[in-house]
């Protein structure tokens, strides 16, 4: 929120500087987000008095001025502009000077224009940063002409045109929209500063008048206040230069007097503000009320919208006339030829107000500040007195005796019943009494001591304050938490930390996939349906069963992911595009499906691993193997059909009996698909049912009395036989083999079309006694005979 | 030769013993010298069988024949021994020579890989506060309103909604805030409780430094008596741990529904130590989380009685603390998955 701090310093008179007083408000609970001074880039104009106006010797165009800058000497200045004559008092950009020009900032040296010497610069308006509500003529073509009674010769131009200020844009937490607005801020400023605070002036007459315009809430829960007032014999004009600097200072620009007055009050008290002009109020009536379904209105700004149930409606007797807390309606706008108005002062639930401000896309500042909250006491009522007061002082209308004001929210005052004992127990120190007192006092606190206890009637702004926590706060941000004393749980119980089994065993398995080579990536939940297409999913694929992102920010991120594999694949493509020939890379996240009956979707965890450029399938696999017997676990292999696999390069992983998973080469069409020129193979597990099966403890075996023994064993078989057919028939054939490892597979003309050689290294385990070349022998032979018979293979 | 010959008397043994060196001199290797020595030492060499044959001479030659026997073959596997050693000299020299290696040439690695700076950070963390007494608490990560909000102190139309905008789901909404861990843990665990809750969390939010997804890791403490000061006791503690000794803490005030008192917590620049730079925009502090007494209503919320026990919760962004602590500009690096980023955090 931007605050300026000339007007602050209506309200507090503020002897620090406004680098001080960002720092003060900081601690307290403020951040001043960005602090300027609008005057920064406008360095050495000052302003000159023209004494005379003579025409360049070489140039039709150009005037020759010799101008009287007071202190700072005479200056020869030469120009092209066409409005200034001997006599004027004119901004003088000197030697040196910087200006704004063209959205930047520009600077001013003494130089020569066709020959003759030019010690400066006039400004315009827009060379100085300003609007018109800044200073009359700032709009005009031609430089800024000033006022007599507003400029002296030589001195500086920024206080002359409003721009010697510095604008506080202050971040307002969302407990405290009493702070959305310059005396809110004030009231702060005060506090800390411990300084009075000086009210604006909220009197006004009460003319008397015979019209009656009575306001009904239907919807009470929507409004809980509703004030309104009538002014007669309205006079429609220009606000003054002052109210429209501060206007402009805040970023809204002048428009009528009667309108700047709504504006003024809303950035001064945070009281937003209507204003309607009476004769179009028809039937002298205000109905509160919901809109029904399909009612339409048009507001000020020309939009027309169509209303819904959940959009609360200002009405007169016949028809809408405002979006409640949004905008007002065209139908009854200030125009120059009003004569009376009906001011609205009111309180809009904020819900209301946001549902309703966002559903039609219609913002505004009030709507701004009805959705941070608008309290019904305080608030309202100031802001209307002080509305009509501002009619008075600026002379635009007679302000009558009539007003209405209805009101459903408790009236009566909040008070928080504690001690000072129950503040020093939520911060651990102990605050002086007349510390929590003062502070308390100077926010606004009505406080009562009654010896160790006190009650603190909460001022009516403030709606966020609800117990002695809340005390508590306001105490410290204004004592200071560098008053803090650090301790370490001086009264807390010991507890047992760290993470539970799963935990641990869920980083133990990333730690060796990344010992495998692997590194962990980390990719959003949620990605594209086309993700689904791209892995060539059938419809009706159990993966397409995603949870759906209802207001996703975009096509692409909005489905939550069922199946890593195509983040995966999304991080591969990227890694080659950018000249990562190679790599490998997992993660570990969950996956979602939607919700059943009332559950909440459920979440499991799955591991993806990916690899790319160097290595193959075997190497994939083996990580997938290493990952396993991290955990004793073994995994099975067996073909497996998935859309996005190489069909000859791709299985089903299994741990025994239950499928966790898939593993295989990209579908060389989908890598051509995506412009992928290096392999890339795919792993997916099931980390939850895998993780199911991981040993709890360690299983402890004695060691063998006598060494194991190992031999070789090659042999023919046919191209179909797989290595897991032969491996299985030698486990079974024998059960002193430990191990079966194939370690060489051998194709030659010799051995036969359609055969081939495997070769072996079986590890047998000895037993009571130790393993003779004889025992050897006659496994050998077994594994052999039954190779032969099941697998039809032949010793090589 | 002619020892057996001269069995009598004609043992010349100069002449064998010179027979054998020179014999010993073609030998090419330790092996063929092997063979040398063995043609004279062996079961049937020169020497053994002149023993054999002291059988036929008179008995009181024999005496006399053996010792001259023995100090030839003393004599003879002195010089074979010394041959030999120098042989195997000579042959381990060869080998050193041949297996010279060109050890500039690049050694032979693992290739390891590494975990993700997000999951580094986060074990540091959970690090550091479990050897405080936090145990872990991971709640899920499509939360229902009541957890992420309602129970949180942030009611249907409160205006802290809006700081955070949530992506709903049929059935729940992607978890804001790993704040809904503090509930479901107190609706389970009743104090003394530590608590720390990371895992991802979702708003609404894709620009320049905002991702959609990020990572929070919330803490909770709840117990008799804890008070602000506790608070940033335990956080100096964080902060030394994981930036460095000489870290310090700042609180200001803040607001978040669930606490009250709330604070943000600023540390100390590690980059400059206070003094101001780039990393801290001059400040000397840099905000890292989010922090305050646990608000009454959301104890009453979880049926842990207010008036007995009191707590503090905090809550930083894993992100934040990584960007941090590695100096990393753009938080979008963290989810793109370049190898060449990730490969730099080998931990």
């Amino acid at each position: 929120m931007k605050v300026p701090f000339s007007w602050l310093k209506e309200f507090v008179d503020i002897d620090i500087s406004a680098e001080q007083l960002q720092d003060k408000l900081f601690s307290c609970g403020f951040e001043v987000e960005e602090l300027v001074y609008l005057g920064r880039d406008v360095e050495n104009v000052a302003v000159g008095r023209v004494l005379s106006c003579e025409k360049h010797p070489d140039a039709d165009r150009l005037t020759v001025c010799e101008v009287d800058c007071g202190e700072r000497g005479k200056k020869q200045i030469v120009t092209a502009a066409t409005n200034v004559f001997a006599g004027a008092l004119v901004p003088v950009a000197l030697d040196g000077a910087t200006v704004l020009h063209e959205g930047g900032v520009q600077k001013i040296k003494t130089g020569k224009l066709r020959g003759v010497v030019s010690e400066g610069m006039f400004c315009s308006g827009a060379e100085l940063g300003i609007t018109e509500d800044f200073y009359p003529g700032a709009e005009v073509d031609g430089i800024l002409i000033l006022k007599e009674e507003d400029a002296k010769e030589g001195g500086d131009i920024r206080p002359v045109v409003g721009i010697d200020d510095y604008i506080f844009d202050i971040a307002v937490t969302a407990n405290r929209p009493d702070c959305q607005s310059v005396f809110g801020m004030a009231r702060e400023v005060a506090a800390v500063l411990q300084k009075p605070l000086k009210a604006p002036s909220f009197s006004h007459g009460a003319a008397k008048t015979a019209v009656k315009i009575p306001v009904e809430v239907k919807e009470p829960a929507l409004c809980p206040r509703y004030i309104g007032h009538y002014v007669k014999d309205v006079k429609v004009g220009t606000s003054p230069l002052w109210m429209r600097r501060r206007l402009a200072l805040c970023g809204i620009r002048g428009i009528s007097d009667i309108v700047d007055i709504t504006n003024y009050v809303l950035l001064e008290l945070g009281q937003p503000m209507h204003a309607f002009d009476r004769n179009y109020l028809h039937g002298d009536k205000i109905i509160v009320r919901r809109a029904e379904e399909g009612e339409k209105i048009t507001t000020l700004d020309e939009k027309e919208f169509t209303l819904h149930r959940e959009n609360l409606l200002i009405c007169d007797a016949e028809r809408p006339v405002a979006l409640a807390g949004v905008m007002g309606g065209l139908n009854s706008e200030i125009k120059p030829e009003t004569t009376e108005v009906f001011f609205e002062a009111a309180s809009f639930a904020r819900d209301s107000v946001r549902k309703t401000a966002r559903a039609l896309g219609q913002r505004s500042d009030s709507s701004a500040r009805f959705e941070k909250g608008v309290e019904p006491i305080w608030s309202p009522e100031h802001g209307m007195e002080r509305a009509l007061h501002l009619v008075e002082e600026l002379g635009c209308g007679t302000v009558t005796a009539y007003g209405a004001d209805v009101m459903s929210a408790p009236a009566e005052k909040k008070i928080v019943k504690t001690s000072y004992a129950a503040l020093d127990g939520v911060l651990g120190i102990s605050v002086p009494k007349e510390e929590t007192r003062g502070i308390l006092t100077r926010l606004g606190f009505e406080v009562e001591e009654k010896g160790e206890e006190f009650s603190a009637a909460v001022p009516a702004w403030r709606n966020d304050v609800e117990g002695f926590p809340d005390l508590a706060e306001e105490v410290i941000r204004m004592y200071g938490y560098e008053h803090i004393v650090p301790t370490f749980l001086k009264r807390a119980a010991v507890t047992r930390g760290g993470l539970t089994p799963a935990q641990k065993q869920e980083l133990k398995f990333k730690q060796t996939l990344s010992n495998e080579g692997y590194f962990e990536a980390c990719n959003y939940s949620f990605y594209s349906p086309k993700d689904f297409d791209l892995l060539r999913l059938p419809e009706g694929a159990p993966e397409r069963n995603a949870v759906k992102i209802l207001n996703p920010i975009s096509e692409e991120l909005s489905v939550m992911r069922t199946v890593l594999a195509p983040s995966m694949l999304a991080n591969i493509v990227r890694n080659v595009r950018r000249g990562n020939e190679s790599g490998r890379l997992f993660e570990l996240a969950n996956v979602y499906s939607p919700a059943v009956g009332e559950q909440l979707p459920a979440e499991r965890k799955k591991v993806v691993l990916g690899l790319w450029g160097e290595g193959d399938f075997f190497d994939l696999k083996g990580a997938v193997e290493a990952a396993g017997e991290a955990f004793g676990l073994k995994f099975g292999f067996a073909r497996g059909e998935y859309p996005f696999l190489h069909p000859g390069i791709s299985a089903t992983v299994t741990l025994g009996d239950a499928e966790v998973g898939f593993i295989g080469e990209l579908h060389p069409a989908i890598a051509a698909e995506l412009a992928l020129e290096r392999r890339a193979c795919l792993a997916e597990l099931d980390y939850a049912a895998i993780s199911a099966q991981f040993a709890a403890e360690i299983d402890y075996q004695g060691l063998p009395k006598f060494p194991d023994a190992s031999r070789d064993l090659a042999v023919v078989v046919s191209e179909e036989t797989t290595c897991a057919a032969v491996e299985a028939c030698i486990l079974h054939a024998c059960k002193a083999v430990k191990r079966a490892e194939l370690f060489d597979v051998y194709r030659d003309a010799r051995l036969g079309a359609g055969k081939k050689s495997m070769a072996f290294r079986l590890t047998f385990a000895a037993g009571e006694k130790a393993l003779d070349a004889n025992a050897l022998d006659g496994y050998f032979n077994k594994i052999v005979g039954n190779l032969k018979h099941n697998l039809g293979a032949e010793l090589r | 030769m002619d020892l057996e010959e001269n069995l009598e008397e004609n043992i010349e043994e100069e002449k064998i013993v010179a027979e054998a060196a020179r014999a010993a001199e073609t030998a090419e290797d330790s092996r063929a010298l092997y063979e040398v020595k063995m043609q004279y030492l062996g079961r049937s060499g020169k020497v053994t069988s002149l023993m054999q044959h002291m059988k036929k001479l008179a008995q009181e030659l024999r005496p006399t024949f053996g010792k001259r026997v023995n100090d030839l073959r003393a004599r003879l596997e002195a010089m074979f021994a010394e041959l030999d050693a120098r042989a195997k000299e000579r042959e381990m020299a060869k080998k050193l020579a041949a297996e010279s290696v060109d050890v500039t040439m690049p050694g032979r690695k693992l290739s390891h890989g590494a975990l993700h700076p997000v999951t580094i950070v986060k074990n540091r963390l959970i690090d550091i506060f479990a050897g405080m007494g936090f145990e872990v608490f991971e709640g899920p990560e499509i939360e229902n309103d009541y957890y992420n909000f309602t129970a949180l102190n942030t009611p249907a139309d409160h205006p802290a909604r809006d700081m955070q905008d949530t992506f709903y789901v049929q059935g729940g909404l992607l978890r804001t805030q790993t704040s809904a861990g503090q509930i479901r843990l107190m609706e389970k665990k009743k104090p003394p409780i530590k608590m720390l809750s990371p895992g991802r969390v979702f708003r609404s939010d894709d620009d320049a430094t905002h991702s959609p997804m990020f990572h929070q890791m919330e803490g909770l403490v709840v117990d008799r008596g804890i008070t602000l000061c506790d608070l940033q006791g335990m956080l100096d503690e964080f902060v030394k741990a994981m930036f460095s000794e000489t870290s310090k803490t700042r609180l200001r005030p803040s607001y978040f529904p669930f606490t009250e008192p709330s604070v943000e917590v600023d540390v100390s620049c590690h980059a400059c130590g206070g003094k101001g730079c780039a990393l801290c925009k001059g400040t000397g502090w840099i905000e890292v989380l989010g922090a305050g007494v646990v608000n009454r209503r959301v104890l009453e919320n979880c049926g842990v009685d207010p008036d007995e026990y009191s707590g503090f919760a905090f809550g930083m962004g894993i992100e934040r603390i990584a960007m941090l602590k590695y100096g990393i500009n753009n938080i979008k690096l963290l989810t793109e998955n370049d190898v060449r980023f990730l490969e730099q955090f080998k931990d």
